[in-house]
């Protein structure tokens, strides 16, 4: 590439990047800037609905806390946020590794199986949930009788085990999802490196220890972050099955819930907008944490 | 390394147990809520507690056969009633699969191509606030959307797009992840020299992102189209927020809904879940290669 050449083409394509990026710049003003110097705003106000407002400073924060409501929804969706991750993770890692094995037949066929659920939205898994762990006829009790463990079958799930059963219905939907992503990464594994321990005379365990942990480490990390940021959002699965009041004694309360209740039932949008804000900290702590802890996965 | 053929048949018949076994009892448990709710869709309403799955024959003492024992299927309990009466009643259901369909295409289309522009921008040309762009497409990856409910809510009625399918696909139209994704594929697919002999041919700037760029990163075209187009039809949240008219709603609302219209008539709401989940589970088990490659490129170093 000769020097001249190069200025013609960057004078020609003065204008062309502004106008490729202005699809995102635009939207991104519009429905992202302007609406978080908003809720930093509404964050600082006392409303009743979008027309009435004072500004109330910090008490916002003060208040939440020291408010009950507000820290159950912190454990409530702290509970969840491990469950599912203490489940989840070694369920998908084993499978992926089982999937990854070379003499394993059909691997498409059993990926797309456990992959299905994660397709399904929230909404309609909520509706089969709620027949699911219903507690006369549902499925799970079912199950639960025919194991034969000496449990009654008659567990009330939606109304003294809301956390369980909304923990084993996000790994039903998400085990197949994150082993997409340990399969992926176990498939980028450099042949070679296997090949080189197996030459050092290093047996499957050392193997594993040494080349397929450090190798997947990263998409670990980066699994665990998305289950963190998905979780601590958790709003429509525990919103559709309980309604508003989250069930009884509030037991399946979590922070967006508490967020949409007092937002848009209220109408305390300040309030709303508080609690998003400790939310969205929170969610930016886990990022910083996971760049520290794990490597980087941009690519670049 | 030591082939399958080679092994013992006790050590082989233990290997494959070891593999198979987990699996098999793993794809159990993933497909028997999909088997319950597609039966339950076609059960009549005396049926439909008799039993899990297929409808079962009672004996005299009104208790209904184990589920397993084909011979004694109560084919009577089957019924396609529950599909009927989802069209036949006043709701919006048939209005609902339309408006789901258009929402989960427009906002499919507009998505790509606002990320693919984004993408393409940070990508290949060298300009002021480049660096800062990037920085700010990742930063807002982190943004939880729930912070932006309340706030997001009064600008679309600032806007007056509330109420509208503008109001849904606007925001979304160059989603940050998106222009992330496209940014990571064309940097890797696109050639610079094919760019530049592109111009010295006298090509527009516009004509060559139609003609070359967008070629060339098909794959990750067909990926994002499959994985917006599933967000939007699985999105619950966003139009039961910003759409107030029930015959604008899509099918995630509307399903949700069935269950204050129905009560405890169980048929029609299954019946109603089985039209919404079957045409996206079917759509995307047939792409399911191009949509997972999609999915893992920008987390998997390519």
């Amino acid at each position: 590439m000769s020097q001249p050449l190069r200025k013609k083409s960057k004078l020609r394509a003065g204008w062309a990047p502004y106008f490729f990026i202005a699809p995102f710049a635009l939207t991104f003003l519009v429905f992202m800037v302007y609406p978080l110097w908003y809720s930093m705003l509404l964050a600082t106000q006392q409303t009743a609905g979008p027309a009435v407002s004072r500004p109330v400073g910090l008490d916002n924060f003060t208040y939440l806390f020291t408010n009950a409501d507000f820290w159950l929804a912190m454990k409530n969706t702290a509970i969840f946020a491990a469950g599912s991750l203490m489940l989840q993770l070694p369920a998908s890692l084993g499978l992926a590794l089982l999937l990854n094995r070379p003499d394993v037949k059909a691997r498409a066929f059993w990926r797309m199986i456990f992959f299905a659920p994660s397709l399904v939205g929230m909404a309609f898994v909520a509706i089969l949930a709620a027949l699911i762990f219903e507690t006369n006829n549902g499925l799970m009790n079912q199950f639960v009788g025919a194991l034969g463990l000496g449990i009654d079958p008659d567990i009330r799930w939606l109304e003294i085990y809301i956390l369980p059963a909304i923990i084993l219905t996000s790994f039903w939907m998400y085990v197949g999802f994150n082993m997409v992503y340990f399969l992926a990464a176990l498939q980028a594994i450099d042949k070679s490196l296997v090949e080189a321990a197996m030459v050092d005379g290093a047996g499957a365990w050392d193997r594993f220890l040494h080349v397929t942990i450090p190798s997947i480490r990263p998409i670990g990390s980066f699994i665990v972050l998305l289950s963190l940021i998905g979780s601590f959002q958790l709003f429509e699965l525990p919103y559709l099955l309980l309604g508003n009041g989250a069930g009884p004694d509030q037991k399946g309360l979590t922070v967006v819930m508490l967020l949409y209740q007092r937002g848009f039932e209220v109408g305390d949008l300040g309030l709303a907008s508080a609690i998003g804000w400790i939310l969205a900290m929170l969610l930016v702590g886990f990022a910083l944490a996971q760049r520290f802890l794990g490597k980087s996965m941009t690519g670049d | 390394m030591a082939t399958a053929s080679s092994q013992h048949p006790g050590v082989r018949l233990f290997k494959n147990v070891a593999i198979y076994g987990p699996l098999t009892v793993f794809a159990i448990v993933t497909l028997v809520p999909f088997a319950y709710l597609i039966a339950s869709a076609f059960k009549t309403k005396d049926a439909f507690f008799s039993s899990p799955f297929l409808p079962m024959q009672r004996d005299a003492e009104g208790n209904a056969a184990p589920w397993y024992a084909l011979h004694q299927i109560d084919w009577s309990g089957l019924t396609l009633n529950n599909f009927a009466s989802l069209f036949g009643s006043s709701g919006h259901f048939a209005q609902g699969i339309v408006n789901s369909i258009f929402f989960a295409s427009a906002s499919a289309i507009v998505a790509t191509i606002g990320s693919a522009m984004g993408g393409y921008a940070l990508a290949k040309f060298k300009w002021k606030g480049r660096g800062f762009a990037t920085n700010v497409v990742l930063a807002s990856l982190v943004v939880p959307g729930a912070l932006l409910l309340a706030p997001g809510y009064q600008v679309l009625y600032q806007l007056g797009l509330l109420d509208s399918y503008a109001g849904l696909i606007l925001p979304m139209a160059a989603p940050a992840f998106g222009v992330f994704l496209f940014r990571q594929s064309i940097v890797q697919a696109v050639p610079n020299e094919l760019l530049e002999a592109g111009r010295m041919d006298g090509c527009g700037e516009i004509r060559l992102f139609t003609i070359v760029v967008l070629p060339l990163v098909k794959p990750m075209v067909g990926a994002f189209v499959l994985i917006t187009f599933l967000g939007s039809w699985n999105n619950f949240i966003g139009p039961q927020i910003v759409l107030q008219s029930p015959e604008k709603q899509p099918l995630a609302v509307q399903v949700s809904q069935l269950s204050g219209v129905y009560e405890t008539a169980y048929g029609p709401i299954m019946a109603g879940t089985v039209l919404a989940v079957a045409p996206i589970l079917i759509l995307f088990l047939m792409l399911q290669r191009d949509f997972i490659a999609g999915l893992t490129s920008g987390a998997v170093k390519g």
